[in-house]
């Protein structure tokens, strides 16, 4: 067999495409269920440990601490193998899901902190000298202003999101990866893995670019 | 006449420095009074204290137009009734001109976006920068973004002005146009505390002039009584200080 008949095969191809583009929309909305989730559990916990009052604060940084530092493929296999034990029987989708979003909003929290902070104390000031509320100041002058500063940072969380999507497979979820060794193991040949593949970095490559654009856009000052 | 403005007995620890001690000062409807010292005698924190973006001791009391400085319900109330105008500025950066005076109008007192933006306009013409509206803050002079920020503070319509030393930050070019506005709203009846280094604007403009060091309030008095008859030692070495600069 050629090289290019073993890797990238038509027949093949062919014949494991329709698996490959199902798992390619599992990886989709398991990405895109998990960043959003992620962004808004991620805003409140930053506000948390920010803002808060004493014990909500200390949770959300032990929050943050333990969910940056735990392995995701540690995670997920607590939560579809070992919560049953408790009584707690989550789907493949939804436990890929929870671990997915308590590792992303843990870093996103991260992010709109940093954000949050990297805001000159004058502006909060100057909200409150006007008599704004809580809620105006954040929604009106604080939040518009670190949105710029994290876009770029949280782009690159989803992309790591969407990388790890890919850690489903271990729960049985039908997802690109899965799909992919599935129909390679169906068809003695690694191309439906080759095309995986090139999938993953067709999704993520305008991301990565994305990144680069808005990083250099920032660090320009402009608005 | 009542006070708008009323101190009583404030002090304020930043840990173990002592940075105010037992200041008391009553200020009334109209009245412009300037604060002048060396630096770090705690004028800023005073004025601070008003709107309680610094927090003071138990001990002390801060009234404005009746109603107490204190931490809840009430703040707002009487945060939205003191403007203010820093040194730095800090108009909103991604906001409008228009859009930096008309967003408390609209957000505390309810106006409606037309009213709000109608009444940020009739200030920029006030303060000499009607063309200027929708420009970014970002694009103008250090000038004229003071005038916005003074803009911005009257949208509220304050009973009292606080002034930190809005001019120390600006080129020596710049600093004239904030100072003639300063004096127009002065001329026309606000009642203002400003914090300043510039002592002709404090001599022409001032009802009041009050020297701070320390922590304490030295000595106060008109203008000509603490400029040209200082009864205080520390009044007079800080004036000679700045007059031979
Ligand atoms: N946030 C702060 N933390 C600690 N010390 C402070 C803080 N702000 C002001 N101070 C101290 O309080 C004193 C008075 O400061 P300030 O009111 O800014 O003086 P002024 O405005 O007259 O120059 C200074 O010694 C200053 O170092
Ligand atoms: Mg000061």
């Amino acid at each position: 067999m050629s090289f290019a008949e073993t890797f990238l095969n038509l027949d093949v191809l062919r014949n494991s495409f329709p698996l490959l583009l199902s798992g390619l929309g599992v990886t989709a909305r398991l990405g895109l269920v998990s960043i959003a989730a992620g962004l808004v559990l991620g805003l409140f916990v930053a506000l948390a440990r920010i803002y808060s009052v004493q014990p909500f604060r200390l949770l959300a940084r032990i929050y943050i601490d333990i969910f940056r530092s735990v392995p995701l493929l540690v995670l997920l296999i607590v939560v579809y193998y070992a919560l049953p034990f408790v009584g707690l029987r989550l789907s493949p989708f939804m436990s890929a899901a929870c671990a997915l979003t308590l590792v992303s909003g843990a870093y996103a929290a991260e992010i709109f902190r940093a954000g949050i902070e990297a805001i000159p104390r004058g502006q909060f000031e100057a909200s409150q000298a006007l008599g704004l509320s809580y809620r105006h100041m954040m929604t009106d002058v604080i939040l518009p202003q670190a949105i710029r500063i994290v876009i770029p940072p949280l782009t690159n969380n989803c992309i790591n999101v969407i990388k790890d999507t890919a850690l489903a497979s271990v729960v049985a979820m039908p997802d690109l990866l899965k799909q992919a060794t599935q129909a390679q193991a169906l068809e003695a040949n690694p191309t439906p893995l080759i095309v995986a593949a090139l999938m993953y970095v067709a999704i993520l490559w305008p991301l990565v670019l994305l990144v680069g654009r808005l990083e250099r856009r920032f660090r320009q000052g402009g608005s | 006449m009542a006070a708008i403005v009323s101190i009583r007995n404030l002090s304020k620890r930043f840990g173990s420095a002592q940075v105010l001690t037992g200041v008391s000062l009553d200020v009334e409807e109209g009245e412009v009074v300037c604060v002048i010292g060396p630096s770090g005698a705690g004028k800023s924190t005073l004025i601070r204290c008003i709107n309680l973006l610094e927090d003071f001791d138990k001990s002390g009391e801060i009234f404005v137009d009746g109603i107490e400085v204190r931490k809840g319900r009430q703040l707002a109330a009487v945060r939205a009734e003191v403007g203010m105008v820093f040194q730095s500025f800090n108009l909103f950066p991604h906001l409008t001109v228009q859009d930096n005076i008309a967003l408390a109008p609209e957000r505390v007192r309810g106006l409606s976006v037309e009213e709000a933006r109608a009444r940020a306009r009739r200030l920029l013409d006030r303060v000499g920068l009607a063309a200027h509206a929708d420009k970014y803050p970002g694009q103008l002079s250090g000038g004229q973004q003071q005038r916005v920020a003074i803009a911005r503070a009257l949208a509220m319509e304050p009973r009292v002005l606080l002034f930190d030393e809005p001019t120390s930050a600006l080129d020596p070019e710049m600093v004239g146009e904030v100072l003639e506005v300063m004096k127009g709203l002065a001329g026309s009846g606000v009642t203002m505390i400003v914090v300043t280094h510039e002592m002709g604007f404090a001599r022409q403009v001032a009802d009041r002039v009050i020297f701070m060091d320390g922590g304490q309030v030295v000595e106060t008095g008109t203008p000509q009584q603490v400029f040209d008859a200082p009864r205080e030692q520390r009044t007079r070495s800080f004036l000679n200080a700045i007059i031979r600069h």
